[in-house]
This record gives C-alpha cells, structure tokens and sequence, in this order.
C-alpha cells in the first residue's frame, strides 16, 4: 500500500449507505456486520467484502476505537511545522506520518513570506517536556532536509527551519458527517 | 458535507486539563491498547478480540459500550477519510491582534463551514478548518473571511497526507 493517500474515486450509493449507516459508529453488538447487513439489504458476506474494498481503497482508513486523548492523560499537544527541502518531502513526511506520537502529517503549500513551512505533524504527549522532546525526534529525523533562509540578508535575519505551535483553546469544534 | 454537532464554547485548555483524566481497569487499558490499532472484519470481531485477551465477547461488549458512553472513545467503528465523503477541506489561519480575538473568534465560527478552530501561541493565533461541498465554496468563505475581518487569511490546504500509526498507550 502506498503511503500517501490518493485522491478517491466517486461512491457508488452502496458505499455512501454503508457511510450513512456507520459514520456514527459500528454497533457494539455479538454481530456488527449482521445488524448493517440487515439494513441494507444485503447479505452478512457482501457487507463484509464491501468493508474490505473501502478499506483497501482507503475510503476506509482503518476501524477502530479513537480514544479522547485527554482523558488518556494525553493533555498536550503541538503542531510541529517544518520547511523542507521539496524534493525529499514525500520521502521524509512518510516517515514522520510513521512515528507513533504522530496523529496528523501532511505536506501543505508555503506562503511567503510570512509562512515558509511546508510539512505538518502533529505530536500528542503527556507533559509538555514530552512534546518536546517528539519535536526533537523529528528534528533529528529531518536535520539533513530542513531548510535555511536568508529572510532579509541586509539585517541578517535568518527564518527558523522548524516551530511548534501548542493550542491554548479550543474555539469551535464540531464533527463531520455525510449528508443524507 | 455537515458540521453537525453544535459548536461548543471556547474551552481553555490549561484550566480543564487537570481534573479530566480517567481510571481505567485492566480490561479497560487492554481493550485501549489493542483496538487502536484496529478491529478484525469478521462477523463476530468482539470474540476474537476477546480470545486474544483471553476474556470473554460478552465482558468485551460490555467494557465497549462503557467506555464508549463515558466518550473515553470519542469513536469506535469505521475511520473514513474524509476527502472521500465528497466535501473539500482547509486548513487556515489568522494573525489577529490580542485586542480583537474575541471579536474576531466570533467573526470567523460564525461561518458554519469552519469546523475546527483553534487558538494558538503564534503570531498566526487562529488556526481552523473550513469544510465545504467544493473548492470554489472554500475560496469563497476565505475571501468572505477576509472581507469581514479585514485580515489576510493563511490558506494551506493539503497537497499530500502521510498515513499515520498513532498509537497513544494506558
């Protein structure tokens, strides 16, 4: 499977039931698959193929339990930002995607010149030394690829290759759901 | 694309950190552990998870639905990406002065395509997501954005997402 996610193809309206029936969650029940089975109307073995081609298709990124992070202890979080040689961004990003702290990573254009970071990644820890020390593993993961800029070469000013942004308040948060 | 739920009240994070975590029992930690990394697809996937736990499906069934109504899972079933739910999506960011932040988280979760918004400590100190059924609904709320806040918007949206292992360990 490759590593990076493509582009998807349209639903078929089988799919996009099978969404609808499951965006909310599987049920918890002896038999999951019979229960969405029965209200598609369709059999037990085709809901289970179904599963298995949206998985493999990446419509379906994996089925499993998402725990709150806070209440785990995850208490903190940081949104790591790194100007990145292009050329090896695809490369490198992959292998930041891989670390386990890492619940996000994606490659997004820069805006000069306020913002030259290019690769994403977003670390969750227990403390805030723990994030910084994520950090730190990815810096070092990245130290041949990171990019340094003159900014303004008459006052000597050097932009950072690398940030981490910590999240002080939540603002707005809601879900996303396929319409019926 | 619906941003359903109804947008919750600023919550400081530094003040509701403390009290939030949970116990959580052995069965509970395992059960955490294991289903991070998924479920099988099988007509009876709790039984199998309990053969490898050497529980039971029943006491499986019953410590998923626990934690699932204690939200200690914020989700359990099908991840699907979101792209492929037909809507399209942003990242975006504001440098708003401290002054005006109030007025200005307002101004921009006022729009119902922002579906996430964040405050963080940069001099970009707005960061949210706008989910729309198209992109050119999305160059639309950035130029509405623009024009009532009177700010430039920082427009990332993604050119290439990583698969990811988080795993996050009780």
């Amino acid at each position: 499977m490759s590593s990076i996610i493509q582009e998807q193809d349209k639903l078929t309206d089988q799919e996009r039931q099978y969404i609808l029936l499951t965006q909310n969650g599987l049920p918890i029940i002896q038999e999951p698959y019979h229960a969405i089975a029965e209200q598609m109307n369709i059999s037990v073995e085709q809901v289970l193929s179904l599963t298995k081609s949206m998985q493999e298709r990446g419509i379906i990124r994996r089925i499993a339990a998402v725990p709150n992070h806070y209440k785990l202890g995850y208490q903190f979080n940081g949104m790591t930002v790194w100007d990145i040689d292009d050329e090896q961004a695809e490369k490198f990003g992959d292998a930041v995607g891989q670390l386990p702290f890492v619940s996000h990573c994606y490659l997004r254009p820069r805006f000069l010149p306020e913002w030259n970071y290019n690769l994403f990644a977003m670390v969750h820890g227990k403390t805030e030394e723990s994030i910084a020390k994520y950090r730190g593993q990815i810096k070092e993961l990245l130290k041949e690829v990171l990019v340094t800029r003159n900014h303004d070469s008459s006052q000597n000013i050097i932009t950072k290759s690398n940030d981490m942004l910590t999240s002080t308040a939540i603002l707005k948060k809601t879900g996303l759901r396929l319409k019926k | 694309m619906d941003n359903s739920s109804s947008p919750s009240k600023t919550t400081n994070l530094s003040k509701s950190r403390k009290c939030q975590t949970v116990e959580l029992s052995a069965l509970e930690k395992q059960l955490i552990n294991l289903l991070q990394h998924g479920l099988p697809v099988c007509e009876r996937p709790f039984a199998q998870i309990a053969k490898e736990i050497s529980s039971t499906e029943q006491d499986v069934i019953a410590c998923l639905t626990k934690l699932r109504s204690e939200k200690v899972l914020t989700r359990f079933g099908p991840m699907f990406d979101a792209a492929s739910l037909g809507g399209a999506f942003t990242l975006a960011a504001l440098a708003v002065p401290e002054a005006d932040f109030d007025f200005v988280t307002e101004q921009v979760n006022s729009f119902e395509q922002i579906a996430h918004n964040y405050r963080r400590d940069h001099d970009f100190n707005m960061w949210f997501v706008i989910a729309t059924e198209s992109t050119e609904e999305i160059d639309k709320v950035v130029q509405a954005i623009e024009r009532k806040t009177g700010l430039k918007v920082l427009n990332v949206p993604k050119l290439k997402e990583f698969y990811v292992s988080l795993y996050l360990p009780v």
